[in-house]
């Protein structure tokens, strides 16, 4: 990857072209699909499971990871070269907590009712199985940019599903979206109710297992071979 | 006729066929009204009279005594509480009306989706539904809702059976997964603690009034095993569901070993729970209230879902019968914990087998290393 860039950089290619190549336009959308964070990789489930009752708390979530895995990345990897190998796990802790504190912070301040809604998630943003993986597998052996958008295509990937899943949850379990009434009083009058089980975790996994099921139906790379 | 009608338009569903994307559509309905004509030509194979077919019809069979008197005390609830006195044919009709409605829906979602998923898998319908969709209605309260009914049936079917690769490959007793999706998704209707008597009008059933303590209103143990008494379609007479388990024992069909073991653990733990002074209840009224005998009898002993070693079925039916009892005593939001005891325990059941054959494997090795050493010395 460095040598390419530098190669690129002599031939005075427009510096925006070079960041916006096909390639690193991969590594951004990727994690759309194919290495999907949550579905392929199956990472972040947990808060996946317990942010996703409600459609905003689920999207504010999506936007507070994707900020957090975003900019670890980016931090990560330009401090790549400096960290030793032995404590890169610690140091990589430090960046997250430090960026969750962040994004914490700001919630409290900007959007108190949600953070309330979301209690200890977003601490626990920290522990999110997405962020680690991410620095490991891509921030510590690459260059900045192409870090960003890879930290940038992930938590947009984790972000979709959570938004998929808090938006059925949310219509089927509540009848509302984002706090307003879709499903018409007339239904209710007509005898329809509201599905309980939506509202609780399991629905979320089992959603999440529904949603896995369709990708994989539809795209048999994901299949594993049958030894 | 009818053989002859099969024979002439069987050429069109086969390979080839201009309706061969129908193919176990026809296969379904051909091996419904007759014997399969298929013949194994090779290999050696253990006869028996007993194919599905036949296992899931005895099934539906011992099921009946349980659907008929559901329906005769549906009706005789209802106009008992309005204070009428109508004749035996009057409530037989009232409960017609609500309970073959809910049979019709079940057999139509499930078996729709059965349909559907053979034809798009390539494989044939099996009988599978026949016995869930008979006991889906037979474990609903008499008013739940049609429309919830239907969803509860599609979410067993397809998320309970047909993504781990249909009858036989379940996990969890479908028509349970049904009962608890209407459980946890729509409370207000299934809490347990109410139960439709009449039209707009609900009372507590003998578990709700054990729970709150009011052992007066619990009715006597004679009626509670005859079952004139609210509850569920298929629950509430012990006699029918006797007659039921004596079917199935007879035939071979129900495992002795998981109904004694489920009844032991039953008593064990109504007894502990008297003894420990948390239930006011006696040992005889827990195990002939709610559902404990009807799933003991036709859902705990289901060949797919509970354990398959002999050791294995005693083990898994003492441990539902005390997890059924426990619920029900010491978790106050569940009034009735036989549901919640069998699919607990079905999903542990592979790992008492598991357990159960490692063990056996362990004392064979054993006893085979004593024999070898015998022979060197």
């Amino acid at each position: 990857m460095s040598q390419e860039n530098a190669k690129t950089a002599e031939t005075s290619v427009p510096f925006w072209k070079e960041m916006f190549s096909s390639k690193n336009m991969k590594l951004l959308t990727r994690p759309f699909g194919a290495d999907n964070p949550v579905t392929v990789q199956v990472l972040g489930i947990c808060s996946a499971l317990a942010v996703t009752a409600k459609l905003q708390p689920a999207l504010v979530m999506a936007i507070s990871v994707t900020v957090v895995t975003a900019f670890s990345n980016l931090i990560i990897s330009l401090l790549r070269n400096t960290i030793p190998p032995r404590i890169r796990i610690i140091v990589q802790l430090v960046v997250i907590a430090a960026l969750v504190i962040v994004v914490d912070q700001i919630l409290k301040a900007v959007a108190y009712e949600v953070s309330k809604q979301l209690s200890v998630f977003v601490g626990l943003i920290i522990t999110n199985c997405i962020l680690m993986g991410r620095l490991e597998a891509f921030a510590m052996a690459n260059k900045p940019w192409p870090s960003f958008l890879d930290g940038l295509g992930n938590g947009i990937g984790y972000g979709m599903i959570l938004v998929v899943l808090a938006f059925f949850r949310e219509i089927i379990g509540s009848g509302t979206l984002l706090g307003y009434r879709v499903i018409p009083q007339s239904f209710y009058e007509a005898g329809y109710s509201n599905n309980g089980l939506f509202i609780l975790p399991p629905m979320a996994l089992i959603l999440l297992g529904i949603i896995i099921w369709i990708q994989r139906s539809r795209n048999k790379d994901l299949i594993e071979k049958e030894k | 006729m009818l053989r002859n009608f099969l024979d002439k338009i069987k050429p069109s569903f086969e390979k080839g066929g201009k309706l061969h994307f129908l193919h176990s559509t026809f296969e379904a309905f051909e091996s419904f009204l007759y014997v399969p004509d298929k013949v194994t030509s090779s290999g050696c194979h253990v006869r028996d009279a007993l194919d599905m077919k036949r296992t899931m019809i005895t099934v539906v069979l011992a099921l009946v005594p349980c659907f008929l008197f559901g329906i005769y005390n549906v009706g005789y609830m209802h106009y008992s509480t309005l204070g009428q006195d109508m004749g035996f044919w009057s409530y037989f009709w009232f409960g017609c009306t609500k309970v073959l409605p809910m049979l019709i829906v079940t057999y139509v979602v499930g078996l729709g989706i059965e349909f559907i998923f053979a034809q798009v898998r390539g494989h044939e319908v099996n009988e599978g539904f026949l016995v869930s969709g008979f006991l889906i209605p037979l474990i609903c309260p008499p008013d739940v809702p049609l429309w919830m009914l239907a969803v509860a049936t599609a979410f067993a079917v397809i998320i309970g059976k047909e993504v781990f690769g249909g009858t036989g490959m379940n996990v969890w007793n479908p028509a349970l997964l049904a009962r608890a999706f209407l459980f946890f998704a729509y409370p207000s209707q299934m809490s347990g603690d109410n139960v439709w008597v009449a039209d707009a009008v609900s009372g507590p059933t003998s578990l709700s009034n054990i729970a709150a303590g009011q052992m007066d209103a619990v009715p006597q143990l004679s009626e509670l095993f005859w079952g004139l008494i609210p509850g569920s379609v298929g629950e509430t007479s012990k006699f029918c569901i006797l007659i039921g388990a004596v079917i199935l024992l007879w035939s071979g069909i129900g495992s002795f070993r998981i109904m004694f073991s489920t009844l032991v653990g039953g008593v064990l733990m109504a007894w502990i729970g008297g003894l420990a002074g948390s239930t006011d209840a006696s040992v005889l009224q827990h195990i002939l209230s709610g559902g404990f005998l009807f799933g003991l009898v036709f859902m705990a002993t289901d060949p797919v879902t509970s354990a398959q070693t002999q050791t294995g079925k005693l083990i898994f039916g003492f441990l539902l019968g005390m997890m059924a009892i426990l619920i029900r005593i010491y978790n106050p939001a569940y009034p009735e914990g036989m549901m919640l005891a069998i699919l607990l325990m079905n999903t542990f059941a592979p790992l008492i087998d598991y357990l159960v054959v490692g063990r056996n494997k362990a004392r064979r090795r054993k006893r085979l290393t004593l024999a070898m050493k015998k022979q060197n010395a």
